[in-house]
């Protein structure tokens, strides 16, 4: 149930996303004498200072926004399942270095250091921001990776094709990551939700480029405007209320994929203690993300 | 002979964690070490061409140490040089704030964000363990309304909220300021007058930061106590017929409570970046709200003292809340794997 409604909401944002820009009325960047003007059959969400289309702000920056998400959570999903298999899987010295380095980089504050990167790049595109944020966030997924891992490879089947002289590489690719799916998956959905609240951040500090139109974009000249002040509710509430909801639609799909798995982590009782468990609350402000048992 | 037993013991765990934290503050120095070494060249030559003018020979030397402009030493000297500057806390003089040297204003707004995150936060884990604890327990009504909400705040982003609440609670009702710190007029220090002007002024950023933080430990708390449900141990309590409530707290919570400590530790971090988007929405005068203001000038000196600074405190406070994890869960410490 929850599964569905997260799907169908992503669904549509996603939709909304693609389609967007082509049912923008007006050119977002277009400035006009209507200026601040609430919701009207002209301004479907009013207008800006500037006299600007709230409506065509928003429909134009769903796409690059949730495109810097994906990319972001892409990034450090990739960077997570191959730090995360390596150090779960070989016990030795690498393996140890692979995990401090996860721990190291899990415990750095992500948004000083970004902030600082970005602001040596003000001109930095929606590229850029993605990959710097994926290259940042890995830490967390990797080290719920290294734990799902280090239960996987004690499993029989491991064995046996280690047994038969399967190659590290294909016993990752074969026995390994079908066991990691879950894990993986619910990772990358986390990461998206934490990729958007991390850039929206960033631009609202007027960090990035102002001139590619995003949600975060948009809340940062509602800042600079002191729309709040004015009361122009139909400039702010829009883009925030986006952002909120796609997270929150993320997070429902997370809930309902790991309750399905966790009906089946019921039948074999795993110690909850030592193992680390993926706590969704540890990043306050982000979508809360899967169990792992 | 048991003492010395016991001290080795306790020595024993402690120190991975110790050089846990020593490796992480190198790591962190390291990294703030090459960063501006890394940037496009232009950048840091047009922050030296803007404080050129200003400062002299020390501060010039400190600011070549971190930037790794305008020397001639080669690379491994700059990081002794820089070592040794940063390890008497010398980061140069702040071009946003001069002439105030960088600790100087650090030293300034630290205390204030140390404040109102540190209270705010604790009082989000209270909240949020507690309402997912409910939430995990067999009440299915509270469940059904409370992990929703708790996942739907937890997406909110946390300036936008803020915004509103100034918005509806200081422009709308005016019942609490909606920025500063504290009342301009009054002079700083530990009068009555200043501490009530200063708490007044909390009251807002503190509730943003709860209700936005609360969700994530809601959520994560729930989850726990759903497992923990199954488990043996709680049939056992019901059978020997304890009262609901004694085998929901005492029993429950107690074991579920664990992961949400050590995530605790972890959380850290990101609640300092939250603050400091908190802080510029509310013009909070801590360290945030420095940061904000050396972004706004480029000042790349006082930006990568306060990414320090911020590093340390969260490297020290994860020490320390490791180290009380140790304490709470004798499991832990039986050798782990």
């Amino acid at each position: 149930m929850k599964n569905k409604i997260g799907l169908i909401g992503l669904g549509f944002f996603v939709l909304l996303a693609i389609l967007g820009p082509l049912f923008a009325p007006y050119d977002p960047s277009a400035s006009s004498a209507d200026i601040l003007q609430g919701p009207s059959p002209a301004h479907l969400f009013g207008t800006t200072q500037q006299g600007q289309d709230v409506f065509s702000q928003f429909l134009v920056g769903a796409g690059p926004t949730l495109l810097v998400g994906f990319l972001g959570a892409a990034v450090a999903t990739v960077l997570a399942v191959i730090v995360g298999i390596t150090s779960g899987y070989f016990r030795g010295p690498l393996g140890e270095t692979l995990a401090l380095t996860s721990n190291v980089f899990l415990v750095l504050p992500t948004l000083p250091l970004l902030i600082v990167i970005v602001g040596y790049f003000p001109d930095g595109g929606a590229l850029f921001l993605g990959l710097v944020i994926g290259i940042t966030s890995w830490a967390f997924g990797a080290r719920v990776i290294r734990a799902q891992t280090l239960t996987l490879r004690s499993r029989d089947y491991v064995d046996a094709a280690r047994a038969v002289g399967d190659s590290s590489v294909k016993i990752f690719v074969f026995d390994l990551v079908p066991g990691l799916v879950p894990v993986i998956a619910s990772s990358f959905l986390f990461g998206v939700a934490y990729s958007i609240l991390t850039m929206t951040g960033l631009e609202f500090l007027g960090l990035t480029n102002l001139s590619n139109w995003t949600w975060g974009v948009m809340l940062f000249w509602t800042q600079n405007n002191a729309a709040y002040q004015q009361g122009a509710w139909w400039w702010y509430v829009p883009p925030g209320l986006a952002i909120a909801l796609v997270g929150f639609f993320l997070s429902l799909l997370n809930f309902g994929s790991s309750e399905r798995s966790r009906g089946s982590a019921r039948r074999k009782r795993v110690p909850a203690a030592n193992a680390p468990v993926l706590v969704p609350g540890t990043v306050p402000g982000t979508v809360a993300g899967g169990e792992v048992a | 002979m048991a003492h010395k037993a016991a001290w080795l013991r306790i020595g024993s765990l402690v120190a991975p964690k110790l050089g846990f934290f020593l490796i992480t503050l190198w790591a962190a120095l390291t990294v703030n070490f090459l960063i501006p070494r890394l940037m496009p060249g232009n950048a840091v030559d047009g922050f030296l061409g803007r404080v050129q003018g200003r400062v002299n020979g020390a501060s010039l030397d400190a600011l070549r140490a971190t930037l790794g402009v305008g020397t001639t030493d080669n690379i491994f000297q700059q990081y002794l040089t820089y070592l040794n500057a940063t390890l008497h806390l010398d980061f140069g003089v702040s071009l946003t704030f001069f002439p105030q040297s960088v600790s100087e204003v650090i030293a300034q707004s630290i205390p204030w964000t140390l404040a109102l995150v540190g209270a705010s936060t604790v009082l989000a884990f209270v909240l949020g363990t507690g309402l997912g604890i409910v939430a995990g327990w067999k009440w299915k009504r509270a469940d059904t309304f409370l992990t929703p909400f708790g996942a739907f705040i937890s997406s909110m982003p946390y300036f936008w909220f803020g915004l509103i609440v100034i918005t509806i609670f200081s422009v709308d009702l005016g019942w609490f300021p909606g920025y500063g710190g504290y009342d301009p007029t009054l002079t700083i220090g530990w009068t009555p007058e200043f501490i009530a002007s200063a708490l007044y002024h909390a009251v807002l950023p503190a509730v943003t930061i709860v209700i936005t933080a609360m969700g994530a430990w809601l959520v994560g708390m729930r989850n726990m106590m759903k497992s923990v449900t199954v488990e043996d141990y709680i049939l056992l309590a019901r059978a020997k017929g304890l009262k609901q409530g004694r085998v929901m707290w005492s029993y429950a919570a107690r074991n579920a409570l664990l992961p949400n400590v050590s995530g605790f530790a972890l959380s850290l971090g990101f609640v300092v970046s939250g603050a400091i988007l908190t802080e510029v929405v509310f013009s909070y005068p801590g360290i945030g709200q420095v940061l904000y203001q050396a972004i706004g000038n480029r000042d790349y000196l006082l930006m990568q003292a306060v990414f320090l600074i911020i590093t340390v405190t969260v490297l020290t406070l994860n020490l320390l809340s490791d180290l009380v994890y140790l304490w709470l869960d004798p499991r832990a410490r039986g050798g782990r794997s």
